[in-house]
């Protein structure tokens, strides 16, 4: 089971569910956790795991071979991203630009064009211990995008394609760490998971981002529901537009400092809060009951990353 | 006429409100919200929207099935995973007997390259224009404000926010002002960066969380690996002073000025819920702007009208003084 964390706006407590999920099912089944915001990862701040493998990860950037090259131009019109210039005969590339998409090599008529990786992040693997206290209670697997690099979801890709091939069955669960906003990262995060959390707060801002998330996970076709952190700060507004759109609200946490600063410091909620533990379980329990018996025999579009 | 980006790197951590309070305390401006795919300063400064345009960006391909032969050469050549099926690569059998093995593309996955279009033999696939959603003018009871709203799961936020700052910058040219205010997206990537190439300013507000500090510092990066001068605003700094003072020491030694310290105060979530900025024009308590519009009460955490500003405004004030030194320097 694949379980998507996101939440349109930033800072509704994505992490803290997604990280104290993990830790309350820890040792009752295999747990992997992916963390999908490439951009600013922070799960590693409070499941602080072990790493034991870490791979680049690049893009096919073209690589122009001056001597075949007759200053045609077709790369330059093939490419959609304007990464590659075609000016006075001369070919001129820019990576940064480029999505890889491979065009320009395959449709170089003169075969001048090949590809070189160029490196736009890394991803990483380990296990993290959580309070059952195993020593490889967690499995996780982080990824991070170069400073400077726009391209993310290519990163988010290669950290999905990391899943456990265990825990993605009906006998373990992935929780999926997703990026903020309802762009083209956050749907390389949600895409093929079998059910989407959708973290908000109970504000205008909360509620204002949590429709915009309704209508990316709708656009997408995964299953989910809300979670309301910080119940009681702002208003009842969250609540009600659940209940106008018929969209169930599994969990809400209320506001308390204490919390807050738990998790300034870095700590664990379920090891200093107990109750949180049960309200996560729980949690668990009516994500099973929503997304009902999962078919392993039947692909799932998105599972894969090339 | 000077640019400021404020940004954070973490989401929620105050970009907005702060932002909101900016509107009110600079005088000649234009608002420019590039958060487009979660935009929110909408909600606080109340815009009347005085032109709606379509942003048409990128493209997507798009299949004829009278065309198409189900060779499954598209499929092939696709390096996003967005062509499924077709020819001997596709599930035989699967819904209707019709069309069974035609190839289907996900409109979410096509990132709009174009390969599959030029490699089908047969000319069965097109490329079209995709509206990936709007962009606003508006005037607002503190300035013009330009902002937009992304299309659920759409592609091309990067293209997006510089359509925003271009028309923010072209409101400021034409009207002579001081200011370009920008509410920046959370993160690192396509859509920061647009936001951020050749800003005077990027003012990070940070707050004293471990993930506040790591994000901050990664941003931090950014500004430097562009080039771009970068303050820091420490927000809720009173939640935790010790990590605050992490931020302290972290910003002095990466030469970048810590230009405010903004105490926790509900009565930031208490105008945030009357959709009113923290900080008023005449100095006063927030929610005098339309207190009582909704008819609910909201004496809330604290009753506001009539009395006097709140620590967080306070500190904003200040802040924002110090902002626009940092922008003259």
């Amino acid at each position: 089971m694949i379980v998507s964390v996101a939440s349109g706006k930033g800072g509704t407590g994505k992490t803290t569910i997604a990280v104290n999920l993990a830790l309350a099912l820890e040792g009752t089944m295999p747990v992997d956790f992916l963390d999908c915001d490439v951009e600013e990862p922070n799960a590693h701040l409070f499941l602080h795991p072990v790493l034991e493998t870490s791979e680049r990860v690049t893009l096919p950037v073209p690589s122009v071979d001056e001597s075949k090259c007759t200053g045609c131009g077709t790369c330059a019109e093939v490419c959609a991203f304007h990464a590659i210039l075609s000016l006075g005969g001369r070919v001129i590339t820019f990576p940064e630009l480029c999505h890889g998409c491979g065009g320009c090599a395959r449709f170089c008529p003169e075969g001048a064009i090949s590809e070189v990786p160029r490196e736009i992040g890394v991803v990483e693997t380990g296990w993290a211990a959580g309070p059952a206290g195993q020593a490889r209670g967690i499995r996780f697997v982080q990824g991070r995008v170069n400073i400077g690099t726009a391209l993310a979801p290519p990163v988010v890709k290669a950290v999905r394609s990391k899943a456990g091939l265990g825990a993605g069955k009906d006998g373990g669960i992935v929780i999926i760490d997703s990026p903020p906003g309802t762009s083209c990262p956050v749907v390389a995060s949600v895409k093929g998971s079998d059910y989407c959390l959708l973290v908000t707060e109970p504000t205008p801002f909360g509620l204002n981002d949590l429709a915009l998330a309704v209508d990316m996970v709708r656009e997408v076709g995964v299953p989910f529901g809300v979670v309301i952190n910080r119940a009681g700060l702002g208003d009842d507004k969250v609540a009600a537009y659940c209940r106008q759109e018929s969209i169930p609200v599994l969990l809400e946490i209320p506001f308390n400092r204490r919390y807050a600063a738990c998790y300034a410091r870095g700590g664990q909620l379920v090891s200093d809060f107990p109750e949180l533990g049960d309200s996560l379980t729980g949690l668990w329990r009516r994500i099973r009951a929503a997304v009902g018996p999962l078919s392993e025999s039947l692909p799932r579009e998105g599972d894969t990353a090339r | 006429m000077k640019e400021l980006l404020v940004i954070s790197g973490k989401g929620g951590t105050g970009k907005t409100s702060i932002v909101g309070a900016f509107a009110v305390l600079a005088d000649s401006k234009v608002l420019a919200d590039c958060d487009v795919d979660a935009a929110d300063l909408h909600l606080l400064l109340d815009p009347t929207v005085r032109t709606t345009n379509e942003f048409w960006a990128g493209k997507q391909a798009v299949l004829d099935p009278a065309m198409c032969r189900e060779c499954g050469v598209c499929a092939e050549v696709c390096r996003f995973g967005a062509i499924n099926g077709g020819g001997s690569m596709s599930v035989r059998g699967i819904g209707s007997v019709d069309n069974a093995s035609l190839p289907k593309i996900d409109p979410v996955s096509c990132e709009g390259c174009g390969v599959c279009a030029r490699a089908c033999p047969h000319g069965a696939i097109s490329m079209e224009d995709v509206m990936s959603g709007h962009w606003f003018v508006s005037d607002t009871a503190y300035g013009p404000m330009v902002h937009a709203r992304l299309g659920a799961a759409q592609e091309n936020s990067g293209k997006l926010v510089t359509e925003v700052r271009r028309e923010a910058r072209s409101i400021a040219e034409g009207q002579g002002l001081e200011y370009i205010i920008t509410d920046g997206p959370p993160g690192i990537g396509c859509p920061v960066i647009s936001s951020m190439s050749g800003v005077d300013l990027a003012l990070i507000v940070s707050e004293p969380t471990v993930s506040g500090v790591h994000d901050m510092k990664r941003v931090i990066e950014l500004a430097h690996h562009f080039g771009v001068k970068a303050a820091v605003c420490i927000n809720k700094y009173d939640l935790d002073e010790v990590s605050a003072g992490q931020i302290e020491e972290y910003c002095q030694s990466e030469g970048v000025e810590v230009a405010g310290k903004i105490p926790f105060d509900e009565e930031v979530v208490g105008a945030l819920v009357r959709g009113v900025p923290v900080v008023a024009h005449d100095g006063r308590g927030v929610g005098i702007a339309r207190a009582g519009a909704d008819g609910a009460d909201r004496s809330g955490p604290a009753g506001f009208a009539g009395r006097t500003e709140g620590k967080a405004a306070r500190a904003m004030r200040q802040l924002w003084a110090r902002v626009v030194d940092c922008l003259k320097g």
